[in-house]
């Protein structure tokens, strides 16, 4: 065990740009805020609308008309070559497909004017103002943003909560004259009329969510990227999560879009590229019910103006305070340095489009989820985060003073473990946590006392729909809960692990410790192929806050460290038991094979019957979140098989392989994880 | 010698006294290069050959070099840059059109690009102390049978100290400051093909290594002497192996000793009114078997071909016995090419002692020409156009913006008013009418040679393609000096090295696709390097094109920097020049276009080649030399 574990680290430690723990994290100094809005309280939004704006730029180049740049595309040999091989291998005329391309570049590229811009800058100020208490940034980020625009070319790398990020971010970079990002929006956005073209105007371009199997699509799209980049016309935004995450939990990376603006680099038609993590944090979600419904399996209304018209109620409510933290840039080359095999594409000309190679697909992966960490690291917990983690494990209702005294607890816990707590200026707990819940009566209320979730309303209601409003809470509840998660995760599954395996032996400690991180894979963000170093990473901070103590074999519980132990599983409780739920199902209750849609809805049923019962308390296991990331871990241990079908793809278990882990959930057998027989 | 060549240069009557002026460079070498014979040993024996003149002849370069060459720097010792009473730049000496001629905006130039200041000098020893030098140990046995030969040879620590290195920075800083671990043991100077031959058995005999020696101009660290070689060291000097040994004008080749130097060679074949038309930037001082050694490139084989093109047949001394051809013909199947182990071999496998050549006759007119382009992106697509359409002159070089400055900052002082009014209106109309920006703007010279005519009918094809691409012509004096200045610009690093500058050029090849991105990237590169490694100043980082082929070019780069403030320059410079290289590789560009692999780059060299190449070239290596007697442990 000792060399394998000696060989995970050496592993862990070839992997340039793992990412950096705690350890060094503790001393990390984060830069202050500045409330933007402050100023458009006081002055004219139409002067600031009008403002003299001129962005500095990348290395003194003049900016490029939309319609050059199409033509660039168009023309370049990259689209020339695939327009030839697909009219090659169709019979059709290259002249009919370079229309086509045309459409697709039409239908996707930004068209910027700074007329809309301007219109957007006069008119997010007034609808910020209305919205948002106050909208901080740290401005060292900013400044550092803009010193790293005129350098090389950007990419704007920001978590994804609310459609409110591109807005903002758009915003901010025009506050502080910076170049206007061009962004890659969902198309669905298209479906808008007026606002769709309008974000076009103000810089959006758009991609359609899958086109894997489009050539000429993907050919257009990752040529129009490349241009926009290589030229350093403007930073290029987008979401490495890929859609809003409706847990405010981040998700687990997408690498297309990244390894297009990576590829610039790689080939070396650019001398660097900056990639600048994001953190965008909202003291209330604006769409927090409609992300609750969702994962309850209401569908989710499509994008359209009228729907949002009608949201425009919500511009009478109160959303609190944004805080927005513009990371260190980091420079792609040094991450590449020493990493990238250079023969692959010495030997093929550049315009040919080439499958990256292992080596390269790796080294995506790792840099999207060392981004996705560094956006977890400068993302800004408030006190209303740490009320409703308390909450969650005391339900139905805590007494009020209990709940002051352990979110206090609970503030010097997330510290501790690194957690970036901003607590409002000089307010005592007290203030602080009535603030909290002022903002968010629509979760949690005072009565007589004690904190109560807003889950009655229909008290007389039938048994499921009492059901439903209390998951409704729960899940609205998790959402902030849940942003504290990826700072706990490590040490926390040590606690899980220290309690499942019942032992005090390292060792096994560790082994169960990477079967829970592989099964949570999908869920929490983990860096790849550094378990070694997430268990010590793990150990170091529950040593830190005296919950545990090692030896060179083995780790114990100490008294004192009681409380946090029982804390932080409770805190993952959820987690452990909804999948075990779903394990539960799949084993018992499901078919042999099925689609995505067909599990889910099963699941759904298989909770709610459990909670009609009174079987189980798990109203997260009703989350579709929660059911699709076990799924996907389960494909991913090759318990489920995943088959592409021509209608989707469809699920068949390997029920020997699914039981084998529920008894291990089920802490019935010794976890003898996979992994651990791999070392 | 000059004679035939200044006539025919002096028949082309578009610019007779450029023309004359570009092969005084050549023959100003010619004057007062006294031919010391060596002291110790016996005097050579004649060797006989075949229709050729008995004895060596008188080369260019002595036996004692150091008698007519710096011991610690590039080229003659009477030519140098020197900042003179007034503070101004001059260059001294008059074997180069620039001696004797003030640079008046030199030290502008010197103290804008570094910020190195005239008042902060570091000057070099001047001269070797002998004590340090580590002695020669030679076994006595070995010393009679060499005597016996006849051979000549030397212990001299001087002469051992002036075959211990090439010209790299590190070699050179070593001189002024410090002193090489390991030198030669001794020198020795073969005058023909027996007596190599002697030299290879005696070193088989007793064991020693050998390391080739020809004209000592390596800039890959290949004339270093491994520091852990046990051995006698025998540097075997080919300097006085330097005659043509026949003409053969029916086929148009030369048979030609390898130690013959590039000047000696093109004077003397001049005499019978042919050239070679190889000529490398070191063609003063490099040798016709160091060609063969590193594969060399000369500027001019758009017409004449790099040295594997021009050689028609080489004899090589090897441990295993001699190797050549049978015959003397233009191409022939017969497995892979032998010349190709030969040729780039870099003295790990023996020594070529003779070699035939290609010939031409000189031709009859040579025009110089220069063209402004707006940018260097602008300057590199005609470049390619002309390689596209096969019409490069005899040389087309495109300078960067930073070096077009730099030459610029070379201009003598004018002569007239009127010269520099012209000067003047040149710069108004290229910079004012055309809007050329000066400090994007950047220059190619271009070098034609042939029939007048067609020199002529091809000039204006160029400058026609050159139009196209918004290039200028902007005269033939300002190529003419471009290409002068390459053959001074390796004196201008020990006026660097006297004011805390160092620097070095290095080149590679790459496709033309990537040309521009691999300079800009390999530029940025340097300059990053250096803030990082604490460089105070931003370091003069700038490139050029030098050639042009179907495929891709060849590019130049020259860097160098302030190093004051920093403690150990010589090892921030090398890792610098390292992540430069690293810069190249990664750009899609060759470790090396032609000054070779030495001890310097061989690093890359599996990377390079491949495994399975390297034990290719390993297995000859293996097979010729099993002993490892030519142990100068390049390129493996």
């Amino acid at each position: 065990m000792a060399a394998a574990a000696a060989a995970a680290a050496a592993a862990g430690r070839a992997r340039r740009g793992a990412p950096m723990y705690s350890k060094e994290l503790m001393s990390k100094k984060r830069d202050e805020f500045e409330d933007i809005l402050e100023e458009r309280r006081v002055s004219s939004d139409l002067r600031y609308a009008m403002k003299c704006y001129a962005p500095v730029i990348y290395k003194g180049l003049s900016p490029c008309k939309p319609n050059a740049i199409k033509s660039a595309v168009l023309q370049s040999e990259q689209v020339q070559y695939v327009i030839k091989q697909l009219a090659k291998e169709t019979g059709e005329s290259p002249d009919i497909i370079q229309e086509e391309a045309m459409e697709i570049l039409d239908e996707m590229g930004h068209s910027m004017q700074l007329g809309a811009v301007r219109f957007f800058a006069f008119t997010l100020s007034k609808i910020f103002k209305r919205l948002f208490q106050r909208v901080c940034v740290n401005e060292e980020g900013m400044q550092r943003l803009q010193q790293a625009i005129q350098e090389h070319p950007v990419v704007l790398l920001p978590s994804h909560r609310s459609y409110i990020d591109f807005l903002m971010l758009s915003y901010l970079l025009y506050t502080y004259d910076l170049a206007l990002p061009v962004i890659a929006a969902g198309i669905d956005f298209l479906g808008m009329k007026i606002v769709g073209e309008l974000l076009r105007r103000a810089g959006a371009f758009f991609m359609r969510r899958s086109f894997g199997g489009n050539r000429l699509y993907w050919a257009v799209f990752a040529e129009y990227v490349k241009t926009m980049l290589r030229n350093g016309y403007a930073p290029i935004e987008f979401f490495l999560e890929g859609t809003r995450s409706r847990t405010a939990k981040t998700l687990t990376p997408k690498f297309g879009l990244l390894s297009i603006v990576m590829e610039p680099f790689f080939k070396r038609e650019v001398f660097d590229t900056y990639l600048v993590p994001i953190s965008i944090s909202y003291e209330r979600i604006l769409e927090e019910s409609l992300y609750a419904y969702e994962l309850l399996g209401v569908p989710k209304p499509k994008e359209s103006t009228s729907g949002l018209l009608k949201a425009r109620r919500i511009l009478s409510d109160n959303f609190g305070t944004i805080h927005i933290y513009v990371g260190q840039p980091v420079s792609l080359r040094t991450l590449a340095s020493g990493r990238i095999n250079r023969c692959p594409y010495n030997l093929v000309p550049r315009h040919l489009p080439q499958k990256p190679s292992d080596d390269i697909q790796e080294f995506v992966s790792d840099v999207a989820y060392k981004m996705e960490l560094l956006q977890i690291e400068n993302m800004v917990l408030r006190p209303w985060v740490l009320v409703a983690a308390v909450l969650l494990q005391n339900l139905p209702a805590v007494d009020f003073e209990l709940l002051i005294e352990k979110t206090l607890w609970l503030k010097g816990l997330t510290q501790t473990f690194g957690g970036f707590i901003e607590w409002p200026d000089n307010l005592c707990a007290k203030k602080a946590i009535t603030s909290g819940l002022a903002l968010h009566s629509n979760i949690a209320r005072l009565v007589d006392g004690h904190v109560v979730l807003n889950d009655k309303g229909t008290e007389d209601g039938a048994v499921g729909e009492i059901i439903f409003k209390r998951a409704l809470a729960v899940l609205m509840c998790g959402t902030y809960r849940n942003q504290l998660l990826n700072v706990f995760v490590r040490p926390s599954l040590v606690v899980v692990a220290l309690q499942m395996t019942r032992s005090f032996r390292k060792e096994e400690v560790y082994s169960c410790f990477s079967f829970l991180r592989d099964v949570f894979s999908d869920e929490f963000i983990f860096f790849p192929g550094i378990s070694l170093k997430d268990f010590e990473e793990g150990c170091f901070l529950l040593t830190k806050c005296g919950a545990i103590q090692t030896t060179q074999q083995e780790i114990y519980p100490t008294d004192k460290g009681s409380v946090v132990i029982s804390f932080l599983s409770a805190m993952f409780r959820p987690f452990m038991e909804g999948y075990q739920l779903i394990f539960r199902y799949l084993s018992k209750e499901a078919k042999e094979t099925f689609t995505e849609k067909q599990f889910i809805s099963g699941v759904r049923n298989f909770v709610f019957q459990l909670l009609e019962k009174g079987n189980t308390q798990c109203y997260e296991a009703l989350s579709s979140d929660i059911q699709k990331n076990a799924l996907a871990a389960l494909v991913q241990l090759g318990a489920v098989k995943k088959k592409k079908m021509t209608n989707g793809f469809t699920y068949s278990i390997n029920q020997e392989a699914v039981n084998k882990i529920l008894d291990m959930f089920d802490s019935r057998i010794p976890v003898q994880k996979p992994v651990a027989a791999r070392l | 010698m000059a004679a035939p060549a200044e006539e025919a240069a002096g028949s082309g009557s578009g610019s007779p006294s450029s023309a004359r002026r570009r092969l005084s460079i050549i023959s100003g070498h010619l004057r007062g290069s006294p031919w010391a014979p060596g002291r110790e040993g016996p005097s050579p024996s004649p060797c006989k050959a075949w229709g050729a003149p008995a004895g060596p002849a008188s080369g260019s370069i002595p036996k004692k070099r150091q008698e007519l060459l710096k011991w610690n720097g590039w080229g003659y010792n009477d030519s140098k840059f020197i900042f003179n009473k007034k503070g101004q730049a001059e260059f001294t000496g008059r074997r180069y059109r620039l001696g004797g001629m003030v640079l008046p905006t030199f030290k502008e130039w010197i103290e804008k690009t570094f910020g190195a200041s005239l008042e902060h000098k570091s000057t070099s020893r001047a001269s070797l102390n002998v004590n340090d030098v580590p002695p020669s140990i030679i076994s006595e046995e070995f010393l009679q049978d060499l005597i016996a030969t006849k051979i000549s040879y030397s212990q001299d620590a001087e002469d051992r100290v002036f075959r211990a290195h090439g010209h790299c920075l590190h070699e050179i800083f070593a001189l002024r400051e410090g002193i090489f671990r390991r030198i030669p043991d001794i020198v020795v100077w073969p005058v023909c093909h027996e007596d190599v031959v002697k030299i290879v058995e005696l070193a088989c005999k007793h064991s020693l290594c050998i390391i080739p020696f020809g004209g000592g101009t390596s800039v890959s660290s290949a004339l270093e002497c491994p520091e852990e070689e046990k051995r006698t060291i025998v540097s075997l000097d080919t300097s006085q192996m330097n005659r043509i040994l026949w003409i053969d004008e029916k086929n148009l080749t030369a048979c030609v000793e390898a130690g013959i130097v590039g000047q000696d060679l093109e004077k003397q074949l001049a005499e019978s009114g042919f050239c070679t038309g190889h000529e490398p930037d070191s063609m003063e001082f490099s040798s016709l078997g160091g060609w063969v050694a590193t594969r060399a490139s000369g500027m001019k084989k758009n017409i004449y071909g790099n040295i594997e093109d021009l050689v028609i047949h080489i004899k090589m001394v090897t441990p295993r016995g001699i190797v050549e051809k049978n015959c003397q013909v233009p191409r022939m199947s017969t497995g892979p090419d032998i010349h190709h182990f030969i040729m780039g071999s870099e003295g790990t496998l023996g020594v070529v002692t003779e070699v035939t050549i290609k010939i031409r006759p000189v031709p009859e007119y040579q025009k110089y020409g220069s063209v402004v382009f707006p940018n260097f992106e602008r300057g590199v697509a005609c470049l390619r156009e002309v390689a596209k359409q096969r019409c490069a002159p005899a040389s087309i070089r495109l300078v960067d913006n930073a070096q077009f400055q730099f030459g610029h900052a070379l201009k003598p002082q004018v002569a007239s008013i009127f010269t520099s009014f012209l000067d003047g209106l040149k710069k108004f109309y290229i910079t004012k009418f055309k809007g050329f920006d000066p400090n994007i703007l950047c220059v190619a010279t271009l070098l034609f040679e042939g029939d007048r005519e067609k020199v002529l009918q091809h000039e204006k094809q160029v400058y026609d393609i050159a139009t196209k691409f918004g290039g200028l012509a902007a005269g033939e004096d300002n190529g003419q000096r471009g290409y002068m200045l390459t053959f001074v610009i390796a004196y201008l690093r020990d006026l660097g090295l006297d004011y805390y500058v160092i620097g070095e050029s290095f080149e590679t090849s790459v496709p033309w696709d990537r040309v521009l991105d691999l300079c800009r990237n390999v530029k940025e590169r340097i300059v990053r390097e250096c803030k990082e490694k604490g460089v105070q100043f931003a370091p003069f980082s700038t490139c050029r094109v030098t050639q042009t082929y179907d495929a891709g070019a060849c590019v130049y780069f020259y860097f160098a920097f302030n190093y004051r403030g920093i403690s150990d320059p010589i090892h921030v410079y090398e890792q610098i020049e390292r992540a430069a290289r690293e810069e190249i590789l990664a750009n899609g560009g060759s470790l090396s276009h032609h000054h070779g692999v030495g001890k310097l780059r061989k690093r890359w060299m599996k990377e390079s080649i491949s495994d399975v190449g390297l034990g290719m070239l390993r297995s000859v290596k293996e097979y010729v030399d099993p002993n490892n007697i030519f142990g100068n442990k390049n390129l493996l």
